[in-house]
Formats: C-alpha cells, sequence, structure tokens
C-alpha cells in the first residue's frame, strides 16, 4: 500500500526525518512518539504537504514522490490536519461537498456530521470560521475524510480536543471508515486507547523509526514504564 | 429592452423583467418606465434628473426596485433620487446599475442616493454595480448615499460591487439619532486595473445609537483600493468598522479607519486586516483534490459571499 524507501527530511543543517523504511499495508496503523519525533513531518510527506529531501515514497507500487498535493488528493490520500484551518464564508456544506467532490445534499451532509456527533442541522449552514470551537473544527475535519472515503487516510492526532464522551465514537468512526473503504487508515497519536485498536504500531524518536511492529508486540513496550522511558532506551 | 439590456438587468436587480409593484426602471440616461403602488409613490423631479419616492408611514412587507441600466457607449449622466421612508415602515429597496460598454468612450454614472428614514422604521436596501463590455471604454460608478435615521429606525445597507467597474468612488454618510441603527455591509473585488475608493461617514448623534459598517474586498492584479471609515460618537453610543481584505498579485489596498469620541459614552471599535490568502486555507482545499487555482476561487468565492 504506502513504501517509504530511504526517505529523509532535512530543514538546514536539522535532520526531521533520518532514512525511514516503512512498509504500511494494514486496516489501522498508529505512528506514535514523543513531541518533536517526526510524526507530524511524516503525515505531511505523505500527503504532499512537504517534500523528502532524498529517498522516495509509493503507494501501491506506483512512485508518488514527486506528485503534488492535489495529485496526491486525486490518487486517494486524505489528510486531517492537527490544527484545523478556518474559512471565512465557506460553510461547513461547502467543505463536505469539496471534500465529496460533488455537490451533497443537506441529507447526505448530515449524515457525515451526525457520525462525528455533530447535530447537522445546527452546523450545516455554519461558516467554518472563529465562531467554531476547536473541537467543533476537528470533528468537521473528521467529517471531511469520511466524506472523502479515499483508500489512504492519514489523521494527525485527531483525537485532541475532542471530549471524552466522544472517544468511543471516534474509534467506531474508524471502524466505520475502514468498511466504506478497505483501505488504509494511519492515525497519529499518543492516546493508548487509539494505540490499542491498531493492527501494527511505528515509534518514531529523533526522526528514525525506533520500533515497528505489530500492537500485541509493540505496544506492551510502550507501556513498561518500570523499565525506564521506552524512547530514550531504544535510543541511545 | 434587448438582450444586453436584459442581463444586465438579472446582474443588478435578479430581474428577468420589470418588476411587480413599485418600479423605476431608467435605461440609457432616461426613465423607461415606472409604477408606483398604493404605498409608494414615485415622482419623478422637475429641476433635475431623477426621482422622490415617498413611502407611507405603516407600509410594510414591501419592495421597490430601482435599477439603471447603460448599454450606449459614452454615456455620462448624474442621478438624484430622494427616498422619504414614513414611520413605522418596514421595506426593501433595491437599487443598482448595470453598464455594458461596448465602445471606446467612458460610460458613468453617478447615482446621489438620499435616505430620510422617519421613526421607527426599518429598511434594507440593496445596491448592486456591475460591468461588462468587449470595448475600450471604462465603465465608472460614483454612488453617493446620503442616510438620515430617526429615532429608533433601522437600515441595514448592503452594497456589492463584484466585476467590470473600471473606477468607482462611493461616498456614503449617515446621521444616527436615538435608539437608531445603522448595519452597512459593503463587499467588493477588483481587477486589473480598476480603482474603487469607498468612504464611510457615520455621525452616531443620539443616545444609544449604533453602526456597524463592515466591509470585505479582494483586489487583484494591478487593481487599486482604498477604504476610509470614519465613525464619530456625539452621544452614548457604541460603533464597529471592520474592514477585511484579501491582496493578491500586484495589488494595492488601503485602509484607513478612524473613530472619533466625542463623549465620554461612547464607544467605538475599529478592525483591519490585509493579507494575502493563508497558505494553509489553499493547502487544506488541495488535499481535497482542488488546484491551487480551484483553491484560490473557492477562497475568494466564500469571502465574498
Amino acid at each position: 500500500m504506502l513504501q517509504f524507501k530511504d526517505v529523509s527530511f532535512v530543514v538546514g543543517d536539522k535532520a526531521i526525518l533520518k532514512n525511514i523504511n516503512l512498509e504500511i499495508d494494514d486496516r489501522f496503523v498508529a505512528i506514535t512518539g514523543p513531541n518533536g519525533s517526526g510524526k507530524s513531518t511524516l503525515a505531511k510527506l505523505i500527503a504532499g504537504i512537504n517534500m523528502p529531501t532524498s529517498g522516495r515514497i509509493y503507494m501501491d507500487g506506483v512512485d508518488i514522490t514527486d506528485l503534488s498535493i492535489t495529485e496526491r488528493a486525486n490518487a486517494g490520500i486524505s489528510f486531517a490536519f492537527q490544527q484545523p484551518v478556518r474559512f471565512k464564508g465557506i460553510t461547513v456544506k461547502d467543505l463536505i461537498s469539496l471534500a465529496a467532490g460533488k455537490k451533497t445534499s443537506v441529507a447526505e451532509a448530515c449524515s457525515y456530521l451526525s457520525e462525528v456527533g455533530l447535530c447537522a442541522k445546527d452546523y450545516v449552514n455554519r461558516e467554518v470560521d472563529g465562531s467554531l470551537s476547536g473541537g467543533e473544527l476537528k470533528r468537521i475535519e473528521i467529517a471531511m475524510i469520511n466524506a472523502r472515503g479515499t483508500k489512504l487516510s492519514v489523521f494527525d492526532e485527531p483525537e485532541a480536543g475532542i471530549d471524552l464522551w466522544s472517544f468511543n465514537n471516534l474509534i467506531k468512526v474508524f471502524e466505520n471508515m475502514y468498511e466504506r473503504t478497505r483501505g488504509t487508515i494511519i492515525i497519529i497519536s499518543h492516546q493508548e486507547r487509539i494505540l490499542n485498536i491498531a493492527d501494527k504500531i511505528v515509534v518514531l524518536a529523533n526522526g528514525e523509526v525506533a520500533d515497528y511492529g505489530k500492537r500485541e508486540d509493540v505496544f506492551p513496550k510502550l507501556m513498561d514504564v518500570r523499565s525506564g522511558c521506552y524512547f530514550t532506551k531504544n535510543n541511545a | 429592452m434587448d438582450s444586453i439590456q436584459k442581463k444586465l438587468l438579472e446582474e443588478v436587480a435578479g430581474l428577468h423583467e420589470v418588476p411587480q409593484g413599485a418600479y423605476s426602471l431608467r435605461i440609457n440616461g432616461s426613465l423607461h418606465g415606472k409604477n408606483s403602488s398604493e404605498n409608494i409613490e414615485i415622482v419623478q423631479k422637475t429641476d433635475k434628473p431623477g426621482i422622490d419616492i415617498y413611502i407611507k408611514p405603516g407600509t410594510k412587507n414591501e419592495s421597490l426596485h430601482i435599477p439603471v441600466i447603460l448599454s450606449q457607449s459614452g454615456l455620462r449622466e448624474l442621478v438624484y433620487n430622494d427616498f422619504h421612508v414614513g414611520e413605522d415602515c418596514d421595506v426593501t429597496i433595491v437599487a443598482g446599475c448595470g453598464i455594458h460598454n461596448g465602445g471606446s468612450e467612458a460610460s458613468e454614472h453617478s447615482g446621489v442616493h438620499s435616505f430620510f428614514v422617519g421613526k421607527n422604521a426599518k429598511i434594507k436596501y440593496v445596491e448592486k454595480h456591475y460591468g461588462q463590455g468587449d470595448g475600450n471604454g471604462e465603465n465608472i460608478m460614483n454612488p453617493t448615499t446620503y442616510v438620515e435615521l430617526e429615532e429608533n429606525a433601522y437600515m441595514e445597507m448592503e452594497t456589492v460591487q463584484i466585476k467590470g467597474v473600471d473606477s468607482t468612488y462611493r461616498k456614503t454618510s449617515a446621521k444616527v439619532s436615538k435608539n437608531a441603527t445603522l448595519v452597512v455591509h459593503e463587499k467588493i473585488m477588483t481587477h486589473g486595473k480598476q480603482v474603487a475608493d469607498t468612504e464611510f461617514e457615520v455621525e452616531l448623534n443620539g443616545e444609544n445609537s449604533g453602526t456597524h459598517v463592515v466591509s470585505r474586498a479582494v483586489a487583484r492584479d494591478a487593481s487599486k483600493q482604498k477604504f476610509l471609515s470614519k465613525i464619530t460618537g456625539n452621544n452614548k453610543c457604541s460603533g464597529h468598522t471592520e474592514c477585511d481584505a484579501i491582496i493578491m498579485d500586484d495589488a494595492t489596498v488601503a485602509a484607513i479607519p478612524e473613530i472619533l469620541a466625542v463623549n465620554p459614552d461612547a464607544s467605538l471599535i475599529h478592525e483591519a486586516a490585509i493579507g494575502k490568502i493563508a497558505g494553509e486555507q489553499l493547502i487544506k482545499l488541495m488535499t481535497l483534490g482542488l488546484s491551487e487555482k480551484e483553491a484560490e476561487e473557492e477562497i475568494v468565492n466564500g469571502f465574498l459571499r
């Protein structure tokens, strides 16, 4: 599905990501690691927002390294921002229509919104501007990815700003999304409960893959606080 | 009306034919037709071009259309329209000017609209300006609006200029009495080498008077815009002016807000922001599959909606 071959991303003389080699081919893959480990940069490399300094990225065997953001979106990659963007004058329904690639009816837009726990009739005609809270924007961001329904979806900390009540719903959203797309969902997260639904977990530390494997192998190591800091230990 | 005139009418007034109810339609410098209704009387001025409009006190849920169409190149006109709105009215007034200039000479329409709004009356005033034509002649529109709001009156003014006007100088001045409110929403987009100057001057004279003057502007290509907004608080009042502009290409935008408080209980705010389209907005829409150009259009269209 998605393959990184010796991918590095360097800004000035600082290497944010170093020689990343990864093959991702499962339903749910979680990427975790401490702040500054390069998780968001990796996600942006997938979406084409950042271009690698060296190395290649493949999707379904096709080299997508040189494709633009738009071309990657049309090739079937979706990306939910960590900090959703606000727009003056553009409504929730407009964004969902753009995401779906067609004019969506109110009923369709509502079904996407209901799924992320927003009472659709209150939101569908709201502007996606400063009047919406961070949590509301986050849910709308997820609804957009749902409306796109692409084979690869990348979420950058989708749980941030979402209250505890919706946690289980969030997981349900991912499960439903998989049922529909039968693709791959990559989730950047620190949350135990999200890591817990992953088929595989990638651990990034200092711009490198510190660990990558099945949840049942990686997860216990992350949770074992008695043995000291997992990230630094592995990276020492 | 020919097909060009019909298109202009649709652009500025959303009309396909002469409207129902009270209207005055001016085409190429002369009155094409007018119709008074039981409550709205339209009288042609005798001393200068233009009309007087008398709206009977208590008139509710009625509308008045007064579009102007210029399709003859090189025509220049200055028109005076006075609106006398009686007490307790609730009416919508749709004005607007459309120019089609297929020639090489400048076409110009300058309208001076004066509103005298009685006590407790509520009016919505919509004004659209639109230009087109394949000639080299300029389309020029210089609207002047003067507003007097009596006690407890409310006026909402929506002024839109999206396309085809080469040069415009728009001046709006208002005097607001006790408990009265004036709300202005201006939307303007300039392109090519167009020039747009806007000036608002609002005097808040009565106790608890208020105003919101909000402008959203997009300047593209090598166009130039200037927005000047002055609010004077002469009494206990609240005033707010906001200019929000997107600048693109080689355009220039100047925003000059001025608030003057003469009374210690006057509460006045001005906000002005000019900037290009945020990179993250473009990127977000591109991750939905839009090209950069398409993303830009969506953002501009939303902004001016």
